[in-house]
């Protein structure tokens, strides 16, 4: 079993379905390499050993009496956001250092009942502020690749996690890119489905219009099969979406000929590296081989993402931690001498530095006097954006482009400027604005660094998307690759 | 007339009377131990969501259809962020731009009969607080979670109230309505109805309105009134020594009978209002809205003119009697069972009836002493079986006894002497044993004529017909 990461997490499955290896195996060979690799990445927060250990005994017996899921006895993670029942749910926050969840999110609970065995809860950037995992206040994630050069983020411990087969899936979250620029930085397949097509109940949020729960896998079929499990309609999220969810496992297949792709102009900027540009322009020589016709396209707005993104999200996050006050839960200061000193004592300990720069920056654009120059300017440009995308989809499937500008940065690079830190998601936040679905592939490197390929669709349209990750990955070999140490 | 004229705008919250939360399914029954009824969602714990409660909506239209509302197409829930340890998320859920209910009215009466239109600028749903604990808990604060999310609509006037007899006048209004739509107990006491007032007063003539002061939180009618009257004397006292009332948030304390500073306006929260993106907005079509009309009642006004002109009654009566659907209803069984004395089904209910249960501090629907009773001892007093002296008695020991009018008639043999020969027996012998004053009164001294009836009557222990006797006895002291 010690090989079994030369395999992917459909392979897995069907094997595990097949009694060829049981669950206790599998898991067992994951925590030794969860074990020897923490030192180096620091994936992971809490490992969940004993609990997975008994979880994949029932799932042997389950699967033995033939009444196994999907996904019975497949290990996962689960990035630190998500709200585990009886295991301790930090979201890299000292804030929630103690804090051992009284529930499941519901992400954890359905993709429980299709099965799958929890390892553990994976490092990420405190409150998913951040896109180079080095917020946490447990420490930087290194990225398998360079461990001196950061995974991205926010979900940075389930990518690296991933890309070092340390287990073959893992959850995660993406507010502006933080599913998609850790799977382009790490090498491996990162889906941010439609908002609202995930349900966020005991997903911590961040930034609420633009949470999404996804999945980070090594392939766009193995994403497909987590997906499946895990999305759906939850009368607990009145922002997810009562519509059936297709199986988008069985639409991997479909033929790509006559697939209308639009080049987003706006993405291949000056800002984007030379050599990222000739491995992203490679891959769309490919999907033309597959019968793709690439047109480009112009999205106008799309260049003002940033700047809205960081107005909305901010002004969201403000309220939204606004519950962490040293009353009920979580971090609290020691002998507080008034109200005024447990609240500002309590969240002036327990948060960090990125965390509490972007309170400061939404309570400002909230405040009376700026709301309208700045909150209600930055959802009106935001409608804009929205508008640019649903002209562009008027006349093409999906849009293709580079996930982020450069590859991996080292890790400190960019911890001092914050603005040049916030540029790393210029490419992926305009699907959060805009809600829709999109995927980052590897598509190749750059000085032994991965390199990332985003597909963007409309809403509701993952299947499409996946479908167009599949056929890539099918005739090319990039998301096979494993890290030197890894491998 | 005084030179100074009071404004007054009240913002009334009312506790929506739902089995469970707005925005949990958590029980919002008063009284349960604290925190026993706060869940996940209501603790404000990391992950969890809002789901709005649909019955809160209905609620919440219903009441816009009965004070001719707009009711908005679309309404949006937004965050009121403030930090405070009664309030879980550190966020208020209510609504702020977009509110369910906008432009209604309510007509109140005043002294003089008077009519008046009082403007509604707006009614929108929101959240409670929940609330610290001080009492018993030396050195430390107490949280009760209980009350956190229990759904309130709050009623915004104009500033059209002119008085505080006024402002009571249309808080009573509303309180009628509420409870006439069963979305709101009304139980002022557990704090399920209660208003903020925002006064000011203004040179009598001057078009721009006086810095007004918020006082917050009153829980009782009375304390409505003298809260206002004495902020509006504290207010023209400020003015006239000439200084200037700032505008700030006062508490009213009962006990000391005055209101006094909480916070000034540059010390007021920035609450930064956003839209709440954990929710969408609620839209409303014209077919939810047509259900919840359907489920209308009758509404008080409406049920006070059919009063008044059913039953022929003053405009007064028509409005006490319908003051609330239970008092209606029981008026409408008695009258039912009596149809040819609506004046005298309106008397007893709003006296007898009404002194009785108030007495014992019960409410119409209680249940003691049902319509049907009340109207048999009415039908013995039409009848003549008994007089309506002897009725209140009756009244009485059926009340405490729960006996029907007949039973406690036979069995203290109060049934009215109707019998001419036996009423003229009673009156010779009177006459008889009274010789003096039959020779007064027939020289003249008319008032002797009560004496008489009282004499005859406490012979027949009160059952003599009053209407016979009076004309019995004229002729027979006559001579």
């Amino acid at each position: 079993m010690s090989d079994w990461h030369t395999s992917t997490l459909t392979q897995l499955a069907a094997g595990l379905r097949a009694r060829k290896f049981s669950s206790v195996e599998l898991v067992r060979a994951c925590l030794a390499r969860i074990d020897a690799s923490q030192a180096a990445l620091n994936a992971f927060i809490s490992v969940t050993r004993e609990q997975a250990l008994s979880d994949a005994a029932a799932a042997d017996r389950a699967l033995t009496a033939g009444s196994g899921g999907a996904l019975t006895g497949v290990p996962i993670a689960h990035k630190d956001i998500f709200c585990t029942q009886g295991v301790r749910t930090t979201c890299g926050s000292r804030m929630l250092d103690n804090f051992v969840s009284p529930y499941d999110a519901t992400v954890v609970a359905k993709l429980k009942g299709a099965g799958a065995v929890m390892l553990g809860k994976t490092n990420m950037d405190e409150f998913a502020m951040g896109s180079s995992s080095e917020t946490s206040y447990y420490g930087p994630v290194r990225n398998p690749w360079n461990p001196q050069l950061v995974p991205g983020g926010s979900s940075g411990g389930s990518a690296a996690a991933v890309a070092a087969r340390l287990v073959p899936g893992a959850t995660a979250t993406d507010t502006g890119g933080s599913i998609r620029q850790p799977a382009a930085l790490c090498g491996i397949t990162g889906i941010k489905p439609t908002y609202g097509r995930v349900s966020r109940y005991g997903m911590i949020a961040f930034a609420s219009s633009l949470d999404q729960g996804g999945v980070l896998t090594a392939s766009a079929a193995d994403a497909a099969l987590l997906l499946r499990e895990m999305a759906g309609f939850d009368a607990n999220d009145s922002t997810s979406v009562d519509t059936p969810v297709p199986d988008y496992v069985a639409a991997l297949e479909q033929p790509l000929a006559g697939l209308k792709v639009g080049l987003l102009r706006e993405f291949f900027d000056k800002g984007l590296d030379a050599q990222n540009e000739q491995r992203v322009r490679e891959a769309l020589k490919v999907y033309e081989q597959l019968g793709a016709r690439l047109t480009e396209v112009s999205l106008p707005n799309l260049p003002l993402s940033v700047p809205v993104y960081y107005v909305v999200a901010p002004a969201e996050c403000s309220s939204n931690l606004a519950r962490f006050d040293g009353v009920r839960f979580g971090y609290r200061c020691q002998k507080p001498r008034d109200l005024t000193d447990l609240y500002s004592r309590s969240r002036g300990e327990g948060f960090g530095a990125e965390v509490k720069r972007r309170i400061m920056t939404g309570t400002y654009v909230l405040s009376a006097g700026y709301y309208d120059a700045y909150y209600l300017k930055a959802q009106r440009v935001r409608q804009l954006i929205n508008a640019d995308f649903t002209r562009a989809f008027g006349s093409v499937d999906v849009l293709m482009g580079p996930t982020t500008p450069t590859p991996a940065f080292a890790i400190g690079a960019k911890t001092s400027d914050p603005i040049t830190m916030y540029l790393n998601d210029i490419y992926t936040i305009g699907a959060n604005l805009a809600g829709l679905p999109a995927v980052s592939i590897p598509c190749g490197f750059v000085q032994q660094l991965p390199v990332g390929l985003q597909i963007v669709g409309p809403h509701f349209s993952e299947a499409r998307v996946l479908n167009a990750a599949h056929a890539f990955q099918r005739v090319t070999d990039w998301h096979t690759r494993v890290p030197q140490g890894y491998a | 007339m005084s030179a100074w004229e009071t404004v007054i705008g009240l913002e009334i919250h009312a506790q929506l009377a739902t089995r469970s939360k707005i925005f949990s399914g958590s029980a919002t029954a008063y009284g349960a131990p604290p925190n026993a009824q706060a869940n996940l969602v209501d603790l404000g714990y990391p992950g969890v969501l809002p789901v709005l409660n649909a019955a809160a909506v209905r609620m919440a239209v219903k009441l816009g259809l009965a004070i001719n509302a707009r009711i908005g197409a679309q309404s949006v829930f937004a965050r009121k962020n403030y930090f405070y340890p009664d309030l879980p998320k550190g966020y208020q859920i209510s609504q702020y731009e977009q509110p369910i209910v906008a432009e209604g009215a309510l007509d109140i009466v005043l002294d003089d009969g008077e009519v008046k239109r009082i403007g509604i600028t707006r009614a929108h749903l929101e959240e409670d607080a929940g609330k610290s604990l001080h009492e018993g808990l030396p050195g430390v604060t107490g949280i009760d979670l209980n009350r956190a999310g229990t759904p309130l609509v709050e009623i915004v006037s104009e500033p059209h109230l002119r008085s505080a007899k006024e402002a009571v006048a249309y808080m009573k209004k509303v309180h009628t309505l509420v409870r006439y739509l069963e979305i709101c107990d009304g139980n002022m006491q557990e704090g399920s109805f209660r208003c903020d007032a925002n006064v000011s007063v203004r040179r009598r003539g001057a078009l721009k309105f006086g810095t007004r002061a918020e006082i917050k939180n009153l829980n009782s009618f009375r304390f409505v009134e003298r809260a206002i009257n004495y902020e509006v004397t504290r207010q023209i006292d400020i003015l006239e020594s000439g200084g200037q009332v700032v505008q700030e948030t006062r508490l009213y304390d009962p006990d000391k009978g005055e209101t006094r500073s909480m916070r000034s306006k540059e010390e007021a929260n920035d609450y930064r209002y956003f839209p709440d993106p954990d929710l969408l907005p609620v839209v409303l079509d014209e077919a939810f809205i047509s259900s919840v009309r359907a489920t209308l009642p009758e509404l008080p006004d409406q049920k006070a003119a059919r009063f008044a002109s059913q039953y022929r009654l003053s405009p007064y009566d028509a409005g006490a009697l319908t003051g609330s659907r239970e008092l209606a209803a029981y008026y409408e069984e008695v009258v039912r069972e009596l149809p040819q004395e609506p004046k005298l089904a309106a008397n007893w209910v709003m006296g007898e009836l009404a002194a009785a249960l108030n007495k014992e501090n019960l409410e119409v629907g209680s249940g003691k002493l049902p319509p049907a009773r009340l109207a048999g001892l009415l039908r013995r007093i039409c009848d003549q079986t008994i007089s309506g002296k002897i009725a209140k008695e009756v009244f009485e020991t059926m009340w405490s006894g729960g006996a029907s009018a007949d039973a406690v008639i036979d069995a203290q043999g109060l049934r009215q002497i109707t019998d001419t020969a036996a009423i003229e027996r009673v009156i010779d012998e009177v006459m008889a044993r009274n010789p003096a004053q039959l020779a007064e009164y027939r020289a003249g001294k008319d008032k002797l004529f009560g004496f008489f009836v009282g004499q005859v009557m406490k012979a027949t222990a009160g059952k003599a017909n009053p209407a016979q006797l009076n004309e019995l006895l004229r002729r027979k002291l006559g001579g």
